[in-house]
């Protein structure tokens, strides 16, 4: 008779747990180091990770990759805030203003489902090989989770919230910065973090496809030039960006949102 | 002068179906300043529509509703209402001391004084020491606490409130009713309460009414008398209060549904 | 939410008056055409494509290399997704490494996925399913590990074996959660597909896309923008047929708490 086994009653401590995680890692990594010395597996196609590592540290120092990332997250920003400056008060406005979303749905429904990649084509045809073609193709991507999270968190905003702001015979302005923002702004936040990935994914993209810099289109290049390792350094790179841009964007959403960190953490 | 006046009030609804559901009967009352006065009623029976209404946040279908004899059209500045969802009436943003400070300064009183005001409101509800707390950090008691604290830092002359304590525990529920009570006393305010604990509108109030059945209108009108300041054990174990809870518990089970 | 949605005129009026200024718009103005060409000729353009056959062998491939990715990649992100939900040591041992992977863009995964697999379907399907995975993973483990221990331990108490508990009680409990990963994979799925399409091309309507752009012609581009965005329609609905089919009960549950 099968048991399975949970070992979740007594839970695995997280130093247990983070422990397991890093010794695992490092399993893998060794693993990889290893194979790809003793030629397990092709070389040219997944080089020695020390070999990675080391060029890794050479294109940091000599400011190759530094200066490629800039280039892209300076893309990448422009487009995300762009369109956060945009689509979060008309996120606002569809939640307070009934008429004025039904008025927009349709147009809203039939633009959600492009995906986002096969607007650079157009993004192309419109600005060429420029940086306005990636600024485009981002707020366009970026548009989506952040218009519906604003609309959505408006929407959402409990009644006995609102009636209580009336109590008080608050004035509707003071009713929307005082209690509707505040509100709705941890789901406002929710569609800013939802795009970030997207932002990264659609700037690599978008340089893969038309670019002749930045991080995207460095990886693609160096894989085009057979400079494998330098491509893995890229990635990692890549990776290294993803996960910095989550911390500091939690960073600031602790910033701003001091009252939601302790509020989560009770919901797990 | 009566502070407050409920003039033939009804109240009703359309339903999603199409018909319309009548809420609020026909609802006439007074209350005078400084008194504690109940609505008692069975479940359902539209308790918290009278309130809403007379708080102005629903448009009544007829009747008036008159404070200090001047008509209302909309939540009057001289009169709050305490929320029986607490915890979806606290701004989750702002800590214990920012939501007690809110009614204050909502009126554009941003001032040394209304900061003490406040602070003096949160230790005399009993919440000394939390003034940074949010209120996720707060139990059940300890919010709708904040909540009561914040409306009458705001001052009001009526103080509306819907089954503040039905959903807590029975001893929080006893402690805050004479946290109520304690207040009230201190700072004069009228309150118009609302509960279906028959028991609690007895030990709190100065009148009770009486509510039927969904239409609610009123069916009888009680006048408490025993002495204040009230006691849990001695109020309580007087022979006229379980005289006047039998009464009224035999009026509303009596009450035949609708 | 309303229940029955009554026709919303205004949106549509909206929409078609935004057609009719762009139809207009673009047609006064030859410069523009060529960037923004009249929407008629775009719908023209498209009935010509189609019936020229071309662009449906286009459609069939990036819709056969959607399939085989998402299907693969819901396949194995469900299977792993339970195991490491359940099994907290194994789930612990993964975690760091999911943590550092998730933060990097699937794309980036192509010119890797060149190298190892070449340019062909095998590549395309490849990076479909590992960026259609991660989704799903998360979700899955999410979903599992979140199962009440009551609900396990009820199961156990009436017997059942380990894999019943896993059909009966696991799998059913976790769905909610499952299903949400596996709609956010569908457009995943969809966007690696086109992408990599456009990236190696040789075929497919990502592929298509590009090359008209590139050949400036701007009705067939767009015409194949239309296409795709009304195959990514379809799957959506498809996907929500299957879903309240098999999640009537979750989905009655929800709808009753937000009363």
């Amino acid at each position: 008779m099968e048991q399975c086994h949970v070992r979740a009653g007594v839970a695995i401590s997280m130093r247990e747990s983070k422990l397991n995680g890093l010794l695992f890692l490092l399993g893998v990594l060794l693993v990889w180091e290893l194979a790809a010395r003793a030629e397990l597996v092709n070389p040219l196609v997944v080089p020695p990770l020390s070999r990675i590592l080391t060029i890794f540290y050479d294109l940091l120092g000599s400011g190759q990759i530094p200066m490629q990332i800039l280039v892209s997250m300076k893309r990448a920003l422009v487009g995300y805030l762009l369109a956060a400056l945009v689509f979060i008060p008309l996120g606002i406005l569809m939640g307070l203003h009934d008429r004025l979303y039904r008025s927009l749905e349709v147009v809203v429904e039939m633009l959600r489902p492009i995906p986002p990649p096969v607007v650079i084509p157009v993004a192309l045809l419109f600005f060429g090989l420029e940086d306005t073609m990636k600024i485009f193709v981002i707020f366009f991507s970026c548009a989506w989770p952040i218009l519906l999270n604003a609309l959505d968190g408006v929407r959402h905003i409990d009644r006995v919230l609102l009636h209580t702001a009336q109590t008080f015979s608050l004035s509707r302005g003071k009713i929307l910065w005082q209690v509707i923002l505040p509100a709705s702004s941890p789901q406002i936040m929710t569609g800013l973090r939802v795009s970030l990935p997207i932002m990264l994914i659609l700037v690599v993209i978008s340089e893969m496809v038309g670019s002749t810099d930045g991080i995207g289109y460095f990886i693609l290049d160096s894989q085009r030039r057979f400079k494998v390792a330098q491509m893995y350094a890229g990635m990692l790179a890549l990776a290294i960006l993803g996960y910095g841009l989550n911390l500091l964007f939690n960073w600031l959403c602790n910033l701003l949102l001091p009252w939601q960190a302790g509020m989560t953490r009770r919901t797990e | 002068m009566p502070i407050l006046e409920v003039q033939g009030l009804s109240k009703s609804y359309r339903q999603m179906g199409g018909d319309t559901t009548l809420a609020i009967g026909n609802i006439t009352c007074a209350v005078e300043a400084g008194e504690f006065v109940s609505f008692v009623g069975p479940s359902g029976c539209g308790k918290t529509t009278l309130l809403m209404s007379i708080a102005g946040l629903l448009a009544p279908s007829s009747g008036r509703i008159l404070v200090k004899g001047r008509e209302i059209s909309g939540p009057p500045p001289n009169l709050v209402l305490v929320f029986q969802e607490f915890n979806k009436s606290l701004f989750a943003w702002r800590s214990v001391l920012g939501n007690v400070r809110f009614g204050l300064q909502a009126r554009g009183n941003r001032s040394r004084e209304a900061e003490a005001r406040a602070r003096s409101l949160i230790e005399l509800v009993g919440l000394k020491g939390f003034e940074k707390a949010y209120p996720w950090e707060l139990s059940g008691g300890m919010q709708q606490r904040v909540a009561i604290a914040r409306a009458l830092a705001y001052g009001p002359e009526v103080l509306l409130m819907d089954e503040p304590f039905g959903s807590l525990d029975a001893l929080t529920r006893l402690e805050l009713e004479d946290t109520l009570l304690r207040l009230w006393a201190e700072l004069r305010t009228t309150i118009l309460f609302i509960t279906h604990d028959i028991e609690e509108a007895i030990y709190l109030s100065d009148r009770i009414w009486v509510l039927s059945r969904r239409p609610a209108e009123i069916v009888e009108e009680l006048r408490i008398d025993f002495a204040r300041p009230r006691d849990q054990v001695t109020t309580r174990a007087e022979a006229r209060f379980m005289e006047l809870r039998n009464d009224i518990y035999q009026r509303i089970s009596g009450e035949g549904g609708r | 939410m309303n229940g029955s949605r009554n026709f919303n005129r205004r949106g549509w009026l909206l929409f078609a008056v935004l057609l009719l200024l762009w139809e207009i718009g673009s047609r006064s103005s030859p410069k523009l055409q060529l960037y923004l060409p009249p929407v008629s000729q775009i719908l023209i353009t498209l009935g010509d494509l189609l019936r020229a056959g071309e662009i449906v062998k286009h459609l069939a491939t990036t819709l056969a290399r959607f399939v085989e990715g998402y299907i693969f990649s819901a396949a194995l992100a469900v299977t792993l997704g339970v195991l490491l939900g359940y099994f907290r040591f194994a789930h612990s041992l993964v975690e760091i490494v999911i943590e550092f992977l998730r933060p990097m863009p699937s794309v980036a995964i192509i010119p890797v996925a060149v190298l190892m697999l070449g340019i062909g379907d095998a590549m395309i399907v490849a990076v479909t399913v590992y960026a259609s995975t991660w989704p799903v993973l998360i979700n899955t483990i999410d979903g599992v590990r979140r199962i009440e221990r009551t609900l396990i331990d009820t199961g156990r108490t009436f017997g059942l074996s380990g894999r019943q508990t896993l059909w009966r009680v696991i799998l059913p409990a976790a769905s909610p959660t499952i299903v949400t990963g596996l709609r956010v994979s569908l457009s995943i799925a969809l966007i690696l597909v086109t992408t990599a399409e456009m990236v190696i091309g040789s075929r497919g309507l990502g592929f298509f896309i590009l090359d008209q752009e590139r050949s400036m012609n701007g009705a067939a581009m767009y015409a194949g923008i239309v296409l795709v965005a009304l195959l990514g329609y379809a799957l959506n609905r498809i996907f929500l047929m299957f879903e309240s089919r098999a999640m009537r009960w979750s989905n009655a549950m929800s709808a009753r708490e937000s009363l």
